[in-house]
Order: structure tokens, then C-alpha cells, then sequence
């Protein structure tokens, strides 16, 4: 690789002369001192900056001026660094500047190490890194970007004007883009082919001697591949000294939070609380619970009973929408009395899995709603689980079923399809938004189930609050068809078999983060 | 012309041993498969694979000098040998090295062009035949690619190697080459390929302004071919049914224009003017005949074997056992005399029948030899030349 090590000059202040361009290729690790508080800040920004990247990027041609504007302003917003004119200084004009520089240089640190742990959360950082590089180098003005390809050390040669009028015509026919004046007018930089193999593989380039001459403005393309090529490896790296960082216990739950994390409102503060009812519960997984807890919610009836991921992942999700530690025992208790569990083994051990999902027990930690990149990444169901995503973890023909069962039209299974093919599992659940609330455009980017619960009832109920109701004593659920809560006899061995179940199930209790 | 008709693999038990003995080239294999020591290890860790008698399969076959690969080879006399990468550590070694560590390092960059691959479009033979006819489609595939891999990609050492039976190998063994990613060969491949698609594809060569250069040095080559091939070898344009599938790629219904000129070579005439009347007539490129011409003449490569750096590849000198041919090296500079059927095989090397004349392996052991060298040549004049450098400091 060309690119060569940063030249060590005698500047008096080595971090200005690190931040000296708004772009960086974070070739170096950050050096100084921060604040666990930064720490988190920084890192959480970042992460939001790159879903607002990965989400633009499905929705937006990724150089539309659309798409441009839009990335600029949460840049903006975030306070990220972005297109700023060059100054002829060492010292940065604006003070702020290079407090925007460093933050983007260290937030890029951070959540490498969030991120470098699993094949699937690489590829996620490094297609956004990607993404989000390519759109500020793209902004820079074109003395900027000369600036960055000079720091950065690119011993890529310009070629003479003489063998450019020697190659004129074959450097005119190589891009449709050029013409004798536009291939006159910029510059041609040799670049060994191996570096720039996106272009040689399309035919995009003129190709001589094992060397691509790539135009000014197609010098992105090699860019961004060394810089695929190196955070690639970096990852890796990371990921081998990742043991030493998680045994800091400071870092250790940020860095686990991150990686799973949902960036935004996290439900674990119920503004609803006590507005749900239970006879509500029902006709609401129609029309207003996300595919996952429907299914959920589903199985549940049907077989009363659900195993341990599903009753975290529902019951969560339950607690997000409002329901109140009572309610929920009724609920649960309610529904698996009438399959195979009596009243005394609820009592002894579900209950008091329901008691911890709200804190009254164990760690006392209030367990937040799962958010949907949690539901995505972690905990795949096995054979007998109904948790999950339906986008990400069903067969697309059972999927495909499922959606027609619930009447959604086949255009828009299509559509729903073609995003679960492409990976977009979150924008499939937002067009099942649409769909099913016969709405263009769902106004909001689906990152959590409770988001989407919040914003089906706020279109449902023309954005009132939803109707407080007393907790109601318990009543014979007219679905369910039971008058009683009685459960059929146990035989012998089934009793023998639910402790061990329990047992299991409370086992992994103490493996839940 | 059908390919010989009295071998039959019956005879390998017997010939194999006696080939493995005098005339497979160990001295100059294992001189080229060193690459000059530069790298320690390298011939060690190089994987071999063999197949043996009754189709017995065996992988990870490594040695640690010539000898060792003499005496192993004369041992089993493998039906047929491949060669794959060099990898971290001995291949006959790797159940011994912790999961994940033993990997493929290095490979030459490998092309295989199969007539097979070219059946929609020669009427000749079909599947595993070839003939003299449609042998020229060799001729045109070696031509194109090796231009395109020396002054495109700047590759130096190019071995091309007759397969044995329908096709032929490019081993380009040049130390950048052997370094290549796999995305970097899949790279070369993709920029080599121009005929795409399969059963259901009618039109495979689409061409759109700009027409790159390396497109336009392609079909400076096929267009020296292409009367003689396609028109009188293929006669493309001769029967009805042929004449429809050259038809079939071109825009508009000629086909009766075409019909009412008999003689097949002025049909293509016709065929050229009517498309340049239309190109008269618009504003956009017709590039029908290019279209046509490439479709019916330019190399056809299999992708997958270039991309993998694990790849097996049939070694040089290894025997068909299908035909009994064995693989050797191509005279570019006579590559317009190389006849498939004058190949030796396993027996007429040894003068076994009597109505052909014994065959000589040495003229090409003889062009092995040279490649070689020229590959020595050439390290020790890198090697001077870095030293040079180093002094000037």
C-alpha cells in the first residue's frame, strides 16, 4: 500500500497538527486522558450519527442532494465535523472546530471497540464508516480534498502532460464522463491496480501496465477502499485485545450497552402507566403491536405458554407500553393457568421472573424493553421459540404466510420482501407500519417495538392520550372462552417436569445482562 | 476429427510408472515451484493433490525438497496431479495446526478456458469434442487474454499450457500476481469478461459508448479471425437455423433481407450495411457487428477458478486420463501451428503404436525450461536492481 506514515514535524502542538483537516483516515489511536462522561457522549453521538447514515442510505440515493442535506444537518446537529474551508494556519480558526475534530476522533475509537466483536457488527460499522467518509471526503472542496490525499500521504504520481497527450484517447474512451477538454483539464493520478480494483473490475478506467489511471474525481473510490482494507484489520486487532478493555468494570457495561444499544428513547420510563387495560390487550397486537409481539402475543394464547427469551422479550414489551407489575401477573398467570401450569407453581416461579423484569427482585434492576437491534443481534430462536424478529429470523415463505394471513396486500408483501432480502429488517417492520396503518410515509424511523406502539396509537388515537382505566378485578377473558381460571389435572410426570423447566429457566435469569 | 481412438485409461497402471520415471521434468518443476528460495518454505508449504487409481482423491499432498516429490509421485503414480496454493504452514501438516491458522498465502493467477463454455456458438462439435475448426477459438481466447495480462496488467511470466483435452491454462506466475487477493483476481477476471449470461441469455455482449480500450484491442484480434473462423469455418450464415441465431442479436427483423442474398460470406456484408443504414438514421451507437463478432469469438473464462486463492489447478506435464494427452506448454511465438491432435500422449511418447510416429516430449520440456530461466533471469535482475538502490544511500 502507498499510503504512506504520517511525517513527524516539529510542530509545537502535535494534537493540531492531528486535527488539522476535518477528515481523517484514524490511522492513530487517541492519547490523552477523557472523562467516563465524555466517554459515553461521544460514543452515543457517534452512534446515532451512524443509524441516521444507515437509515438515509436505504431510503436516498447515496449521492442525491437530498440525501447530502440531510446527513449534513444531523452532522451539524451531533456536532461532528464537516466541510470547512481550509485554513492556511496550523491552529484551527474556531476553537469549537477542533472540538468537533477530536470528538469524531475519538468517538471513531470508541465504537470500534463496540463494534468489533461479531462478523455482523463489523460489517455494520464498517459499511456506515464507509458511507459516512464517502459523503464528507464528496463535500470537501476540491483544494480540500488535494489537502487530505497530501497529509494522508499519497505517493499516488500525477501523470506528465506529455503522456497524457500521448494517452488522450484511450483516456477519453475509458469513462463516459470525460471529454478531450475534462481529461485536459484534471489531473490523472497512476495508481497500482490492485488499489483501485472497483474500478478495473466495471471497465471504468484506463488500465496500462498494471496501473489504473484514475481521474481527480474518481480518487474517492480508491480512498475509501484503503480505508475499507485498514479498518478492516483494525477490527481484528481490536477484537484481540478486547479481553484486556472488557475487564475494566467501568467500560465493561457501556461498551456491552453500546453494541446492543438502541439509540433514543429507551421505554424504561412507562409515561403510560395504568392506561392499558387487559381485555385491551387483544384487538391492540392487531393494530397496534409490532409483527414480533404479535406473534408473541399469539403464541401465547394459543399454546399458554411461552419459553424464556419469549416471555422477556414480550414481557418487556409489555411493561413498555404501561402495563403495571399487578396487571402483568394477572396477565401471565391468567394465560398459563390455563395450560399445563397450576396456580402454586406460577405462583412459586414465574411469578417471580415477572416480579424481576420490573425490579422487585434479584439485581433490582429494571430491565429495559428490548430495542430492535437487541431483538436482531442477540438471542436467535430455536426450534419452540416465538421471540425474535419475524423479518430477520423467519423463512421468507413462512413470512410471506404470515403477512397474508394478516391481510396485508400482495404489492406490498413485495415490497416488504424485497427489504427482508436486502437485510432492512427495521424498514420492512416500518413498511408493515405503513401498510397496516394505510399510510404513505410512517414519519419516523422504527428503531424499538414500543416506538412502534407509541406512534400506532398516536395515529390511531388522533395523538390523545390513551384512556386511563382502573385496574379492573380480574375478568373471564371473552377470547380465551374460559370462564374459569382452573387448570386441566396434572398428571404425574408433567409435575415432575415443569420444576425442572422453571429451574432451568431461572438459571438463565442470572445470564441476562 | 476425433481424438485418439485407441488409448484407453487401461493403460496408465502400466505407462505411468515408466513417464514418472524418465520424462516428467522434476528438476525443472521443482525449480519453477521455488520461485529461487526467495521465500522459505515455499515449496514446502505448497499443497498437491492426487488422483489415483479407481478415483481415489487425495488433497494436502506437500514435500520438503525434489527428491521427495520424485520418490512420492513414483510411488503412487497419480492418474492426474494438481496444483493449489501455498499455504502457512505444510499442507500434509495441516490437521496438526490449531483451527483457523492454517491458511492459503499465495497462488499464481490462473485462467482455464473450456471449449464447452463456447458450444452455443460453434456448430462443429459440442461438449468434450474439439476439431481443428473450432480449435481457433483457442487461438483467439490465448491471444486476447495474454495481451490484456501483459500490457494491461503489466504480468511478465505467462505460462499457457495445453489442458489435455479441450482447453487450455494460463499460469501467470509473476511474485505480484502470486501475491493477489481474491478480490483482486476476481477483479482481472471480471475486467476480462465480456460474454455474459447463460441458457437463457440470447444477447451475451451488450456494448455502449464509450467503447473501452481494452474492448477495442480485444476486437483488433477477433476481427483478424473472424471471416475465416465464423464465416467460412462455422459458416455461420449458411443454414437458416444458424443464420437466426446470428439474427436473434440484432435489432430489428433482417432476417428475410438476409435470406435473399445466397452467398453466406456477402450475407454478413449485407448484415453490416443495413446496421450502418440504421446507425445513419439515429443518434445512438449500434455496435451489432462488434456485438455479433464477440459473441461468436471472444474467451469465455471460468471467474471461480481465477478468484480462489485455494484453487486446484491441473499441473503442467500432469496426463489427461480421458485422452491420455499430456498438459504441455504453448509455443505462443508458433501458436498459429499448435495442433491439440499433435500433442503426445502417454503412449505415443513411448512409440507404443505403430502408425504414429514415436512423439517427443523434450521441445516441450525445452520451452518449460525457458520459461523458467527467463523467470531466474529476471529475479536476479530485480535482485541486482534493489540492491543498486540500496547502495545509492
Amino acid at each position: 500500500m502507498l499510503f504512506g506514515g504520517r511525517k513527524k514535524k516539529g510542530v509545537e502542538n502535535p494534537q493540531t497538527e492531528l486535527y488539522g483537516h476535518c477528515l481523517q483516515l484514524y490511522t492513530q489511536p487517541p492519547l490523552e486522558n477523557i472523562s467516563l462522561v465524555e466517554f459515553e457522549q461521544f460514543a452515543v453521538d457517534r452512534m446515532k450519527l451512524l443509524k441516521t447514515v444507515e437509515n438515509l442510505g436505504v431510503t436516498h440515493i447515496k449521492t442525491s442532494e437530498d440525501y447530502s442535506k440531510k446527513l449534513h444537518a444531523e452532522i451539524s446537529s451531533l456536532n461532528f465535523p464537516h466541510r470547512t474551508e481550509v485554513s492556511t494556519f496550523i491552529v484551527p480558526a474556531v476553537a469549537s472546530e477542533y472540538e468537533k475534530r477530536r470528538k469524531d476522533h475519538i468517538s471513531h475509537f470508541i465504537l470500534r471497540l463496540a463494534y468489533c466483536q461479531t462478523e455482523d457488527l463489523r460489517r455494520w460499522f464498517i459499511q456506515q464508516e464507509m458511507d459516512l467518509f464517502r459523503h464528507r471526503f464528496n463535500d470537501l472542496s476540491p483544494k480540500s480534498k488535494s489537502d487530505f490525499l497530501h497529509r494522508n500521504s499519497l505517493q499516488y504520481e500525477t501523470i506528465s502532460v506529455e503522456e497524457k497527450k500521448s494517452l488522450m484517447e484511450k483516456l477519453i474512451n475509458s469513462s463516459y464522463a470525460f471529454s478531450g477538454c475534462t481529461v485536459e483539464e484534471q489531473d490523472f493520478y497512476k495508481v497500482p491496480f490492485q488499489d483501485a480494483l472497483d474500478l478495473v473490475r466495471m471497465r471504468k478506467v484506463f488500465v496500462k501496465d498494471g496501473f489504473a489511471y484514475v481521474p481527480h474525481q474518481d480518487i474517492v473510490t480508491i480512498v475509501l477502499n484503503d480505508y475499507r482494507t485498514r479498518l478492516s484489520k483494525a477490527l481484528a486487532l481490536t477484537a484481540r485485545s478486547l479481553p484486556v478493555v472488557q475487564s475494566d468494570e467501568r467500560l465493561q457495561p457501556l461498551l456491552s450497552h453500546l453494541s446492543h444499544a438502541y439509540v433514543g428513547q429507551d421505554y424504561s420510563i412507562q409515561k403510560n402507566i395504568g392506561k392499558i387495560s387487559l381485555e385491551q390487550i387483544d384487538s391492540l397486537s392487531t393494530k397496534s403491536f409490532p409483527p414480533c409481539m404479535r406473534q408473541l402475543h399469539k403464541a401465547l394464547r394459543d399454546s399458554h405458554h411461552l419459553r424464556h427469551g419469549g416471555r422477556m422479550q414480550y414481557g418487556l414489551f409489555l411493561k413498555g407500553i404501561g402495563l403495571t407489575l399487578d396487571q402483568a401477573l394477572q396477565f401471565w398467570r391468567a394465560e398459563f393457568l390455563r395450560g399445563k401450569v397450576d396456580a402454586d407453581k406460577f405462583d412459586k416461579a414465574y411469578a417471580y421472573s415477572i416480579r424481576h423484569m420490573f425490579g422487585k427482585e434479584g439485581k433490582r434492576t429494571d430491565y429495559t424493553p428490548y430495542s430492535c437491534m437487541k431483538v436482531i443481534l442477540s438471542n436467535p430462536p430455536s426450534q419452540g421459540d416465538h421471540h425474535g424478529c419475524p423479518f430477520r429470523h423467519s423463512d421468507p415463505e413462512l413470512l410471506k404466510q404470515k403477512l397474508q394471513s394478516y391481510k396485508i396486500s400482495s404489492g406490498g408483501i413485495n415490497q416488504i420482501l424485497e427489504l427482508v432480502k436486502g437485510m432492512h429488517y427495521q424498514l420492512a417492520c416500518q413498511k408493515y407500519f405503513e401498510l397496516t396503518h394505510s399510510i404513505d410515509d410512517a414519519g419516523f424511523s422504527l428503531n424499538h417495538p414500543n416506538q412502534y406502539f407509541s406512534e400506532s396509537q398516536k395515529l390511531l388515537t388522533g395523538g390523545k392520550e390513551v384512556k386511563r382505566e382502573l385496574d379492573s378485578p380480574r375478568r373471564p377473558h371473552a377470547a380465551a372462552g374460559s370462564e374459569n381460571s382452573k387448570a386441566p389435572p396434572e398428571t404425574p410426570s408433567s409435575s415432575n417436569r415443569v420444576p425442572q423447566e422453571v429451574m432451568d429457566d431461572l438459571d438463565s435469569f442470572f445470564q441476562e445482562e | 476429427m476425433a481424438p485418439v481412438a485407441e488409448y484407453e485409461a487401461a493403460c496408465l497402471p502400466e505407462l505411468l510408472p515408466l513417464y514418472y520415471r524418465r520424462l516428467f521434468p522434476f528438476s525443472q518443476y521443482h525449480r519453477w515451484l521455488s520461485y529461487g528460495g526467495v521465500t522459505k518454505n515455499y515449496f514446502q508449504n505448497r499443497e498437491f493433490s492426487f488422483t489415483l487409481k479407481d478415483d481415489i482423491y487425495v488433497r494436502y499432498q506437500s514435500f520438503s525438497n525434489q527428491n521427495e516429490l520424485e520418490k512420492e509421485i513414483q510411488k503412487m503414480n497419480p492418474y492426474k496431479i494438481d496444483i493449489g496454493a501455498v499455504y502457512s504452514h505444510r499442507p500434509n501438516q495441516h490437521n496438526t495446526v490449531k483451527s483457523g491458522t492454517f491458511q492459503a498465502l499465495e497462488k499464481e493467477l490462473v485462467f482455464d478456458i473450456d471449449m464447452t463454455d463456447y458450444d452455443d456458438v460453434r456448430r462443429c462439435c459440442s461438449s468434450a469434442d474439439i476439431c481443428t475448426k473450432c480449435w481457433i477459438l483457442m487461438t483467439i481466447a490465448i491471444r486476447i487474454i495474454d495481451r490484456a495480462l501483459r500490457e494491461d496488467f503489466g504480468f511478465r511470466h505467462l505460462l499457457w499450457v495445453y489442458s489435455g483435452r479441450r482447453g487450455v491454462h494460463c499460469w501467470v506466475c509473476d511474485e505480484a500476481a502470486r501475491k493477489l487477493s481474491v478480490a483482486a483476481r476476481s477483479a482481472v477476471a471480471e475486467y476480462l469478461t465480456l460474454v455474459k449470461g447463460g441458457e437463457e441469455t440470447v444477447k451475451k455482449v451488450q456494448l455502449s459508448d464509450p467503447v473501452h480500450p481494452f474492448i477495442k484491442e480485444s476486437l483488433a484480434v477477433v476481427r483478424r479471425y473472424f471471416t475465416d473462423y465464423a464465416l467460412v469455418g462455422q459458416d455461420i450464415m449458411g443454414s437458416k437455423e444458424s443464420m437466426d441465431k446470428v439474427v436473434a442479436l440484432v435489432p430489428d427483423d433482417i432476417l428475410a433481407a438476409l435470406q435473399a442474398e445466397k452467398n453466406p460470406t456477402k450475407r454478413w456484408e449485407k448484415l453490416k450495411v443495413i446496421v450502418q443504414q440504421k446507425q445513419a438514421s439515429s443518434k445512438k451507437s449500434y455496435y451489432t457487428e462488434e456485438e455479433i463478432m464477440l459473441q461468436y469469438c471472444y474467451p469465455r473464462l471460468d471467474v471461480n477458478v481465477s478468484k480462489g486463492v485455494n484453487h486446484l489447478l491441473k499441473s503442467p506435464f500432469s496426463v489427461h486420463p480421458k485422452t491420455g494427452r499430456i498438459s504441455v506448454p504453448i509455443d505462443l511465438r508458433e501458436l498459429g501451428q499448435f495442433n491439440p491432435f499433435d500433442v503426445p500422449t502417454i503412449r505415443s511418447v513411448f512409440g507404443i503404436f505403430s502408425d504414429y510416429k514415436r512423439t517427443s516430449l523434450a521441445k516441450y520440456v525445452k520451452l518449460f525450461d525457458q520459461f523458467v530461466e527467463e523467470m531466474e533471469r529476471s529475479r536476479k535482475g530485480e535482485l541486482l536492481r534493489r540492491t543498486d538502490l540500496q547502495k545509492d544511500f
